[in-house]
């Protein structure tokens, strides 16, 4: 076995390679660029090489700096990780040169797999089902009806230089495939210049769903079950889990043995994974093949118990597969939520800055990768991470933070699990998705499996706003938060100087305001709890054990669990759970009555003025009030970071007032100016 | 005896009606609580105990005698914050429109000299259209006799102003002499000339808000320590604040229940500091992790940024906390920042508030703006306030700690009790590069030399060992145990005795 690898890698996957290369006694080593000094990776290995400049460009993907840190350091073998240059056939062949092993597919399967129309035609001739289609050139309207039948409707008709929807037409039958190739053509020919047709089966109901495939240098290959990846914001992965509820097990078992037989028909050798677009009928067809480890690898490792990376060294150092097809069972089911440093509440823009806070949630005690799932109980809870609390997010490469994985025996309980491990999770000081996780894991839509991967374009067509909540887990919130309150109450009563014998007492009637609703409720409290009864009646159990100043509240609600993010505010808390981000005020009656009288004060417009994204500095402002300014324009440039951020305007507008000038140093949500 | 008994609460009855229901309803259309209610939600339920409900005012003049509605536009009174003592006035706008007449202030100062002799804090909630014209200098007289109480309470008891409706003319000098006035957004204002005058006058046109609404005192002048939403965050807020402050000088600080290791670590802090020595952080981080229950009372959040003032608490006693913000301005000190660190350092030690002061200071503001301002006698402000307090004093130097600004900042030399530095510290009259050019000018024109010798003083001054080899620094400590650090600091130091010689009063540099 080799002594001492590198991992030509940053980040998370980073981390997940040395942790396995550790359990196999391993030698590690971490590349690092400027950006990376501190980072989680390079604390974690044995070794570390500086490799130059931050962008990925001057050093993690520099074949040659990584060539001179593997001849420095005396690293027998490299894996790449994923990204980077784990798909490099150059890459995999300078190693080759070096004598130095690849932990991944030899350089062939790279390459054969690297070409979109190259695979196609292999995974054909490998007798892999692909997207029936014509790429001939078609003359005439008359031949594109008869190309569709052989297809089979609903059929796409699209220009073969098209992009961005133009020229693409949509055929369910005859007439609209003679009208289709007509239009797309015209079409064509006005945009591009070129009005060349092709027509291929359009897939309703598109779900992707991916095999993960593992062969070694001797001609033995496997499948370890799918992945279904279909929850996906513009082609980036958000959630994904294995088995799919979609399949059934002869189309696993098919769409498996497609997936080995393209990977044998390449001599592959590795852990790869092959991509499906499956439609409503189950129906299923190639869509490329991904010659390197997955980010979604570790709901695969969780249902099969198999260690893939583990797998992947043992391959590159010669070894035979150990596991047969017979070997992979399936058991329980696993989620995996990408935790990204992007705001949604900004239309995912990317954040970056310093993770004041970060508390995962704890990961299964047991918990290592590879093994049996499920041996640590009912419930796996898996964080992949690359950061730490203290540590910062940088603009220069990939924003996804960390994954985090559950695992259960039934899908209901592996998402009640992520539920509860999302609430958990404590993320401060920049924007992230973590409300938006949430949200998608308390879709009706996504519970009930039925996703394609439209899901998020057609269930946030807006972008994401939050998550609003009903009544009843409102009252749940109001309960606990009127708990709480009352225990940080009674403490202030405590304070030294106090009036003997004329001490304040705390009641036991309070109204709990929160989403625009108010609840009257009265609080019995007792050593282990607190019963709380609302106006009609409604009961909750409240039992925690948060004292004031915590950031997380686990709160045991009629006997399941409620985890709250906790801030104080005036008279009350901002709680964060399931998604919701929720001012909650917590009064007396009378100071409920007193504060209904209080003005509801709008938040200004701000449509109308150019918000500063960042802290930062102002180094030019582009335009004077009374500018008309169009779509698109630039209109100031902040620096922020040593980086120039230009400022566009958003749609046209006049400029009303300009609030700061060159040299101002702005903080985030400072006006910098406004528009008529 | 039942007549008389009904009759008193008749009495009151018609007192708690103040300027009756139509002007409460107008009161509250404005968006604003009566005097009454703002009195309930400032003290604990049930406790007020008023005075002078039937005072009435003794005018004659201009028809006033028909009016003398019971209370004279102020209610006054004592009752308690979470159990602890405290006077409250609370004018009335729905009586002559709260303004200020011989009898009203008279009942203030009534309430005043109470707290003097029994030591507890006055907070006054004001909302009042000025001096009860028709009185004249009787009227006048009454604002004077408020002022010379507020002179000689302060430094006695904690005064604390709330403005919650207009707020002009005399006035405003009550108010501008408590520790703190705080005032309620879009519904109050305070200045010395209305806009009328100084329309007139200067032939400016700006609105009452423009002139001295909240965001004006809280962002410009820095005569408001902070401003609320609306009444009732403001009063939950002045609560609060009580909640940090002791009742009177001879008393330490309160102290309460806490629920956080004074031990707690914090990794995450080890890396605070940037490796670029000009790159900003927030020290506002610091202070949260530092503090229990990371509980941050600020003092003038939105006045000078470069410096942060508040209330923490360590050990759930109150701990008065002054930091540069590395985040505007680089955190450098400048006429503004002096200013308002200098009267919170001496709030502190007026009031036996031990002071946690963090430090990373590049110097101060160069320019003609600030050298024609007097940042002279204003740094020196900050100075004097930190030489002459003899309350507990806790230096953490972060990172630059240069030149004056060095010594300003609690440093050793001026009894700083507990002085220490984080490793990225770099104690220095100034910054490598600005050493070298004055040192080596002859060698400005080798580029190479310069940066050969800049390199040089960094690693002989960009650290606290020389100032630590000296004793200037007690100790250089872990970023990560700051607070454990802090917290025994502070604990060793709870029988600290120090005084300063007898005199009458000193000359600070006004």
């Amino acid at each position: 076995m080799f002594e001492k690898i590198l991992i030509a890698n940053r980040g998370e996957i980073a981390c997940r390679v040395i942790k396995t290369a550790r359990k196999m006694g391993i030698k590690t080593v971490a590349v690092y660029s400027d950006a990376d000094r501190q980072a989680l990776h390079v604390k974690m290995a044995d070794e570390a090489v500086h490799i130059g400049p931050a962008p990925a460009n001057q050093s993690y993907i520099v074949i040659d700096k990584i060539m001179d840190a593997i001849r420095q350091t005396g690293a027998q073998a490299v894996h790449p990780g994923y990204g980077f240059l784990s798909e490099n056939k150059l890459f995999a062949e300078a190693l080759a040169k070096e004598g130095v092993a690849f932990i991944g597919p030899p350089a062939g399967a790279i390459e054969a797999m690297g070409d979109k129309i190259t695979s196609k035609k292999i995974a054909q001739e490998a007798g892999v089902s692909t997207v029936p289609g014509y790429m001939g050139l078609i003359e005439d309207a008359e031949e594109a009806v008869k190309i569709s039948n052989q297809i089979g409707y609903p059929v796409m008709i699209k220009a073969s230089a098209g992009g961005g929807g133009k020229g693409m037409r949509i055929a369910w039958n005859d007439t609209e495939a003679r009208e289709g190739f007509q239009s797309s053509k015209n079409e064509a020919a006005n945009s591009f210049g070129d009005d060349r047709i092709f027509i291929e089966k359009f897939v309703t109901q598109p779900r992707h769903i991916e095999i993960q495939v593992l062969c070694d240098g001797h001609g033995n290959g496997i499948y370890l079950g799918e992945r279904e990846c279909s929850i996906q914001r513009r082609n980036q992965k958000v959630v994904e889990e294995a088995p799919s509820p979609f399949l059934d097990e002869a189309t696993r078992k098919a769409m498996g043995e497609q997936a080995v037989a393209l990977a044998k028909a390449v001599d592959y050798a590795s852990a790869g994974t092959v991509e499906f677009i499956v439609d409503g009928e189950k129906n299923f067809y190639f869509l490329e093949m991904n010659t390197r480890l997955q980010v979604e690898h570790p709901v695969t490792e969780l249902i099969t118990g198999v260690d893939l990376v583990e797998q992947m060294i043992r391959v590159a150092n010669g070894e035979k597969l150990s596991l047969t097809q017979e070997d992979v069972k399936l058991t329980g089911w696993a989620i995996e939520n990408r935790l990204y440093a992007e705001d949604p509440y900004r239309n995912f823009l990317p954040s970056i800055g310093r993770l004041t806070t970060y508390r995962p949630p704890a990961e299964t005690a047991a918990y290592t990768p590879g093994t049996a799932p499920g041996a640590a109980g009912d419930v796996v809870v898996r964080n992949d991470t690359g950061v730490y609390e203290g540590g910062e997010i940088s603009m220069y490469y990939d924003p996804m933070i960390a994954k985090l994985c559950t695992w259960a025996p039934t899908r209901d309980a592996a998402i009640a699990a992520m539920r509860v491990a999302l609430d958990s999770f404590e993320v401060e000081g920049i924007g992230h998705n973590l409300p938006f996780l949430s949200a998608v894991m308390d879709h009706p839509r996504f519970i009930s499996g039925e996703m394609t991967t439209a899901f998020i374009a057609e269930e946030y067509p807006d972008g994401f706003e939050g998550v609003t909540l009903p009544e009843a887990e409102l009252k749940k919130i109001a309960a606990s938060a009127a708990a709480m309150y009352r225990v940080a109450e009674i403490r202030r009563t405590r304070v030294s100087g106090r009036m003997d014998n004329h001490e304040r007492t705390v009641g036991t009637e309070w109204v709990v305001s929160l989403q625009g609703q108010s609840f009257p409720l009265s609080i019995a409290a007792d050593p282990e709890g607190s019963t709380v009864t609302f106006e009609d009646g409604t009961r909750h159990r409240v039992a925690s054990d948060w004292t004031p100043g915590k950031s997380l509240a686990r709160i045991d609600l009629d006997g399941a669990p409620l985890v709250l993010k906790v801030n104080k505010i005036t008279s009350g808390f901002r709680l964060r759970s399931r998604g919701a981000d929720l001012k909650v005020h917590v009064r007396t009656p009378r100071q409920a009555e007193l504060a209904a009288l209080m003005p509801e004060k709008l938040p200004p417009d701000t449509s109308k003025m150019l918000l500063c994204p960042m802290p930062g500095l102002i180094v030019q402002v582009n335009v004077e009030v009374g500018d008309e300014v169009q779509e698109g324009q630039a209109l100031c440039t902040v620096e922020a970071m040593k980086m120039e951020n230009i400022l566009r305007a958003e749609k046209k507008a006049v400029v009303s007032k300009i609030n700061a000038g060159p040299g101002d140093s702005l903080a985030v949500d400072d006006v910098i100016m406004e528009f008529e | 005896m039942k007549d008389i008994l009904s009759e008193l609460e008749e009495r009151r009855e018609q007192a708690r009606m103040g300027g009756g229901q139509r002007r409460i309803d107008a009161q509250h259309k404005k968006g604003k609580l009566t005097a009454r209610e703002r009195i309930e939600l400032l003290l604990d339920e049930g406790s007020f105990e008023e005075f002078d409900m039937f005072v009435a005012h003794r005018c004659t003049d201009f028809g006033m005698e028909a009016e003398r509605p019971a209370g004279d536009g102020v209610v006054t009174g004592w009752g308690t914050i979470n159990g602890r003592m405290v006077y409250v006035f609370s004018q009335d706008f729905t009586v002559f429109g709260g303004s200020l007449s011989e009898t009203h202030a008279q009942k203030i100062c009534k309430i005043m000299d109470m707290a003097m002799q029994n030591g507890a804090p006055v907070i006054g909630l004001n909302d009042s259209g000025g001096a009860r014209i028709q009185e004249g200098v009787a009227s006048l007289a009454g604002y004077a006799e408020v002022f010379q109480r507020n002179i000689m309470a302060s430094g006695v008891v904690p005064q604390i102003s709330v403005i919650m409706g207009p707020c002009a003319g005399g006035a405003v000098y009550s108010p501008a002499m408590t520790d703190f006035i705080f005032m309620v957004k879009d519904t109050s204002y305070m200045f010395v000339t209305g806009p009328d005058v100084v329309k007139t006058v200067t032939n400016e046109v700006v609105t009452a808000e423009e002139l001295g609404g909240a965001s004006t005192h809280t962002k410009k002048s820095s005569v408001a320590d902070g401003a609320f939403e609306n009444d009732v965050e403001a009063l939950a807020e002045v609560r609060r604040l009580v909640d940090f402050l002791p009742l009177n000088n001879r008393e330490k600080p309160p102290v309460r229940p806490f629920f956080d290791d004074p031990a707690r670590v914090e990794t995450s802090l080890d890396t605070l500091i940037p490796e670029n020595p000009n790159t900003p952080y927030d020290m506002k981080e610091l202070i949260l992790k530092v503090a229990d229950e990371g509980d941050f009372y600020e003092i003038q959040e939105d006045y000078a940024k470069n410096m942060i003032t508040g209330f923490i608490r360590l050990e759930g006693s109150t701990v008065g906390v002054v930091a540069n913000q590395p985040m505007v301005l680089a955190g450098c000190l400048d006429i503004d920042s002096s200013r308002k660190a200098a009267r919170f350092v001496r709030f502190c030690d007026a009031f036996e508030i031990p002071i946690l002061t963090l430090v990373d200071v590049p110097g101060f503001l160069p320019g003609t703006s600030q050298e024609y301002g007097g940042v002279i006698k204003h740094g020196a402000k900050l100075l004097f306030a930190y030489g002459e307090a003899t309350v507990p004093k806790v230096t953490v130097i972060t990172r630059k700690a240069y030149g004056g600004a060095y010594d300003v900042m609690a440093s050793k030399h001026l009894r700083g009790d507990f002085n220490y530095a984080w490793p990225t510290a770099e104690i220095a009259v100034m910054g490598a590069k600005g050493a070298t050019e004055i040192l080596y000018r002859s060698e400005l024109g080798e580029p190479e030399k310069i940066a050969a010798r800049t390199k040089d003083y960094e690693d002989r001054f960009a650290n606290p060992f020389v100032a630590a080899e000296r004793g200037f620094i007690d100790e250089v400590i872990q970023p990560q145990s700051t607070r454990r650090r802090v917290a025994r600091a502070f604990a060793s130091l709870r029988n600290k005795q120090l005084s300063n010689p007898w005199k009458k009063h000193d000359n600070i540099p006004l």
